[in-house]
């Protein structure tokens, strides 16, 4: 049963992957890319890490996938136009993949394996995410701290460069606007007939 | 679930479990369709309207005899528009909406799938939701459509931000991720559910403060008023959904409705002790009667509770006025986002040092 499953999703996975890179449709693309993400989440959950294809939903299809879907959906560019120079690129993106297919090769090469992976990082632990919180908030609770202050820089980074200050602009206070009472804005008079103001 | 394959062998435990999730979406399909009726009664009762009264004894088929009409209009199909992803967008909606149902305890030990990760797969699948949305702006080839699922997704990406960290609060309290856990957390009696928790009582401001956020963040989450800005009539004719008609359109309006009950189920799963009742019986008292009797009154109060949840979200669409749409993305992220981030180390703090009772 979890055999097909694997093969099921793998096979997914495989096709909406290539199909990323062959839509002609940028949001097609992403909406592959979309269906890659998801499928993986499935492979995660056959291999028991439930917490990780979880967090893989939220954070990527969830968040970063939906600014990317975004993004590509307001530009307005000719891809066709653009596409037609792409063939001078293949000695460098055929390099890239066989480089990274190298990478991938030799990992799974150096790692002496039986075939089937464990989790027991963190012995003890009864689910997977008390395994990784053991893990991640012990043995490298450093990096992770270290991770965390790298994407507070880059958050403060990207505030910084998109924040104007336009002077002359006029913006709503609105602590001010509530704490506005009647007498403030308002004036009795008494007006005699015929006379005005 | 697995243990009815276990118990029956592989094709009778699996024609089981494929009836139990057919019963299951039964229920919750012939709920929807009430409920729906309910909210346009209760929107109709607050401006002194009747609201619909014709089909069937006080309007109960009205819900039905709509169905029907849906799925026998026409579909049309703009010209220009992107057909495949245009009817994919209202399918994955629905389904999206109900894969949510499947980690739902309605009583004890009736849920369909007992995830150890429940919470974070409804918050997974609930992040998910946005999708359709954005697919059907994008796909209708259409001004409207389009800057409705432009703001929709941004409304979205906002809110869910507060809404899983107030999660986090529920999750460092009752320290599990399974939904059965958490309901059996506040387990014995009103007083310990997570709202008041008043055996760690140094929560219970903490607590409030997270429940009124979570209901106006769900509120946000499902484009329901105040927070319709995606399907703003006003100003966006009807947003994503403009260029839909018939059964597309009774699917992206189902969805939505699945949507905001699952919210209502949510916030009484994880605020309002689920399918706890007010005040537990003895266990002696509960023996007596048979287990699925037993279940059947746990069901009753879940559900009593979801609705109450609903009611409310039907009387709020009723009263309250549209927001604008920088003070909607100014609510999300200078208020809430800064208050529930403050309630997760307040939570955090508390249960390190003092650490949870009960």
């Amino acid at each position: 049963m979890e055999l097909i499953a694997f093969y099921i999703f793998a096979a997914i996975v495989t096709v909406s992957a290539l199909s990323v890179i062959i839509a002609r449709n940028p949001v097609h693309s992403v909406l592959w890319l979309i269906l890659t993400f998801f499928t993986a989440a499935g492979l995660l959950v056959l291999i028991g890490a439930e917490f990780l294809a979880m967090l893989l939903v939220v954070v990527y299809v969830g968040a970063v996938a939906v600014l990317f879907l975004f993004v590509v959906m307001m530009l307005d560019v000719d891809f066709v136009e653009m596409k037609q120079g792409s063939l001078r690129y293949w000695p460098f993106a055929g390099l890239v993949g066989i480089a990274f297919i190298a990478e991938i090769a030799l990992a799974s090469f150096a790692r002496e394996t039986d075939g089937t992976i464990d989790f027991e990082a963190a012995p003890g632990a009864a689910t997977n995410a008390e395994a990784i919180g053991q893990v991640m908030y012990t043995q490298y609770f450093l990096l992770f701290q270290l991770a965390g202050l790298i994407l507070l820089v880059a958050m403060i980074g990207a505030i910084v460069l998109t924040l104007r200050e336009r002077a002359g602009i006029k913006r709503q206070n609105i602590a001010q606007q509530t704490a506005r009472r009647r007498k403030d804005a308002t004036e009795a008079v008494p007006v005699e007939p015929g006379k005005g103001i | 679930m697995s243990s009815l394959i276990e118990n029956n062998g592989v094709l009778i435990g699996w024609l089981l479990v494929m009836g139990q999730i057919g019963l299951f979406a039964l229920v919750v399909l012939l709920s929807i369709a009430f409920l729906l009726l309910l909210d346009r009664k209760v929107w109709a009762s607050v401006m002194m309207r009747k609201g619909p009264n014709v089909v069937g004894p006080f309007g109960l088929l009205q819900s039905f005899a709509d169905f029907g009409k849906f799925l026998l209009k026409e579909i049309i199909i703009p010209a220009g528009a992107n057909k495949t992803v245009f009817l994919l967008a209202p399918v994955m909606t629905v389904a999206l909406a109900f894969a949510g149902w499947a980690v739902i305890p309605v009583a004890p030990g009736w849920v369909i799938s007992d995830l150890n990760v429940g919470i974070l797969y409804l918050f997974a699948v609930s992040s998910l939701g946005v999708y359709g949305i954005i697919m059907g702006g994008w796909a209708s080839n259409s001004k409207y459509p389009f800057l409705g699922s432009l703001r929709s997704a941004a409304q979205m990406v906002s809110y869910e931000v507060s809404i899983g960290l107030i999660i986090i609060n529920v999750i460092l309290v009752s320290g599990s991720m399974n939904l059965t856990a958490i309901v059996d957390h506040q387990g014995s009696g009103f007083w310990t559910w997570h709202i008041l928790s008043f055996n760690n009582i140094l929560l219970f401001p903490v607590m409030v403060v997270a429940f009124v956020m979570f209901f106006v963040s769900a509120l946000a989450e499902t484009n329901r008023p105040p927070f319709d800005l995606p399907e703003a009539e006003s100003e966006l004719v009807a947003g994503y959904q403009v260029e839909y008609s018939s059964t597309p359109y009774l699917l992206f309006m189902l969805g939505e409705y699945f949507n905001i009950v699952l919210m209502c189920a949510m916030m009484a799963i994880l605020f309002f002790g689920g399918w706890h009742g007010v005040v537990p019986f003895g266990s002696d008292f509960v023996n007596q009667f048979p287990v699925w009797m037993v279940n059947l009154g746990h069901l009753a109060w879940f559900m009593a509770k979801t609705l109450f949840f609903f009611f409310l979200f039907a009387l709020i669409k009723a009263v309250v006025p549209r927001y604008r749409y920088d003070q909607l993305m100014r609510l999300g992220w200078k208020i809430f986002l800064p208050t529930a981030l403050a309630a997760v180390v307040i939570t955090g703090g508390y249960v390190v040092y003092v650490g949870v009772q009960g």
